[in-house]
This record gives C-alpha cells, structure tokens and sequence, in this order.
C-alpha cells in the first residue's frame, strides 16, 4: 500500500472521523458488502461459521439454548454494520459511532474470506499466479482497514508492520 | 415404610438441591480462544471497548490469547457471561464460557 499514503481513517477534533479512502477502495466495498449480504441469507454456509461462533462448545442443551438466543441478533448485527458502511462509504466525514460499526462489518468480511481461504497465523503470503492471489489481496487489504480504524479509535497504539 | 425412612427421605432430596443451588452461585468465566483470523490490535481494541479496560490490561490478556491460545476475559453470574460472549461473538471473536 505504500508508505506515504494517507491515513485511511482519521479522528478528527470534534469526534468525527475523516474518510480517507480511494474512490476504488471504495468502489470494492461497495462490491464486497452485497456479497456478505447474500451470504448472510443462507446462513448455513460453512464460511459462516466463524461469525456464529458456539458459546457452549462441551453441552449440547446449553449451546442449542444460546445459539436461539444470540444467531438472529448476530444476524441483524452484521447487517446493521454492512447498511453502516454502504451509507457513509461516500461521506467525506462520519462519526466515531459508525467508524466502530465499520470495524464490526469489515472484521466479519475478513472472518468469512479467512475462513474461505483456510487462512493461517504464519500470514498469507501467496505466489502471484495462484488463483486465490485476488482473494488473499482483498484480505491483506480489509486488515489494513481494520488495522487502520484500530489505530484511529485508539490513538496510542502503534503503527501496523509495514511486512505484515 | 417406616417412619424414619418417610423423615429422611426429604432430607436425601434436599441435598442434591442445596448442592445445585451451590452449583448455579459459582461463577461463570468468559474464555476467548485463539484465531489465526482476527488481528491482535482489533481483539485488543474489543477488549477495551466492552469492558472498559485499560490500554494495558487489553494488551496483556490479547497477548495471552495469542500465546498461551486463550485468555478468561470475565467473569461473573451465566446471565451476565452469556451476555458478554454474545457481545464478543458480534465482535467476530472466538469466545465461550464454563463453570468456574
């Protein structure tokens, strides 16, 4: 991405957050959002599962309990946060609040592409010519986001790893 | 059946009631695991944001999670640990609870 890009995000003085980004950047969440969103409707798939994570993994009666409690507010969630993010993608500015429903949308977008991808801890480094190159770009890209609107919510924490 | 059996028998009852109300007073824990998904500044970030901790003490349990592979995040009656996981896992993290 380049050490002399801008800060995506930016906390502005009045508790605003300065949107920085792209147009393509945006432009790829805008063809990114709709595709969590139809995977949402079909919430048996199996790149889901990170996003439904159980509660009770060691008993069945008490995890069958939870997941009827918590699977449809964890749906409406991450809907709300996808509806968050196409509505201020073209802002110049929004609030604090929406930068954090931001950061709930994109860290479900990357669990999901993660989960596709099988990703590893060891990062994700993959040769050029591998048919998944896009998709592990695209991943690489959502954590520069979400690293960067970490950073932007919690001003002391240190700069990403230019290497990661 | 005797008496004495009639008498004790309800005491043999209760025991296991006194036993389970003991069970439902001991604390709930909330444990988050490792992924190899989630970045260490955003779970640090969640951290600090549903509980309130400080800079510090978010880091700290994050680099448990990351190195021992999980960390107890919270603690306290089943309705407030379900509350927190279900908090949690709107946040992408991997979490359960357990019994202390």
């Amino acid at each position: 991405m380049g050490l002399f890009r801008r800060e995506p995000f930016r906390l502005l003085g009045d508790g605003q957050v300065g949107n920085n980004l792209r147009p393509d950047e945006r432009e790829l969440l805008h063809h990114l959002l709709p595709q969590l969103r139809e995977l949402l409707m079909s919430p048996s798939d199996p790149a889901l599962k990170r996003l439904f994570p159980r509660a009770h993994p060691g008993d069945a009666a008490l995890e069958a309990e939870y997941s009827a409690m918590a699977n449809g507010p964890l749906l409406e969630a991450r809907f709300a946060a996808l509806d968050r993010i196409e509505a201020t993608v073209d802002e110049d500015n929004f609030s604090r609040h929406d930068l954090e429903a931001w950061l709930t949308g994109l860290s479900a977008l990357r669990l999901v592409l993660g989960t596709r991808l099988d990703v590893s801890e060891d990062g994700t480094d993959v040769d050029a010519h591998d048919p998944s190159a896009s998709a592990y770009a695209v991943f690489d890209w959502l954590g520069y986001l979400v690293h960067a609107a970490v950073g932007a919510l919690i001003p002391g924490l240190p700069p990403p790893d230019p290497d990661a | 059946m005797s008496r004495a059996l009639s008498e004790t028998a309800p005491v043999e009852v209760d025991d296991p009631v006194g036993d389970t109300l003991v069970d439902e007073e001991r604390p709930w824990i909330v444990l988050v695991w490792n992924d190899p998904i989630n970045l260490m500044a955003y779970v640090t970030f969640v951290f600090q944001k549903l509980f309130g901790y400080s800079l510090e003490k978010a880091e700290s349990l994050m680099m448990d999670v990351h190195e021992k592979g999980r960390a107890v995040v919270s603690t306290g009656t089943k309705e407030r640990a379900e509350l927190d996981v279900f908090r949690l896992h709107e946040h992408g993290l991997w979490a359960t609870m357990q019994q202390d």
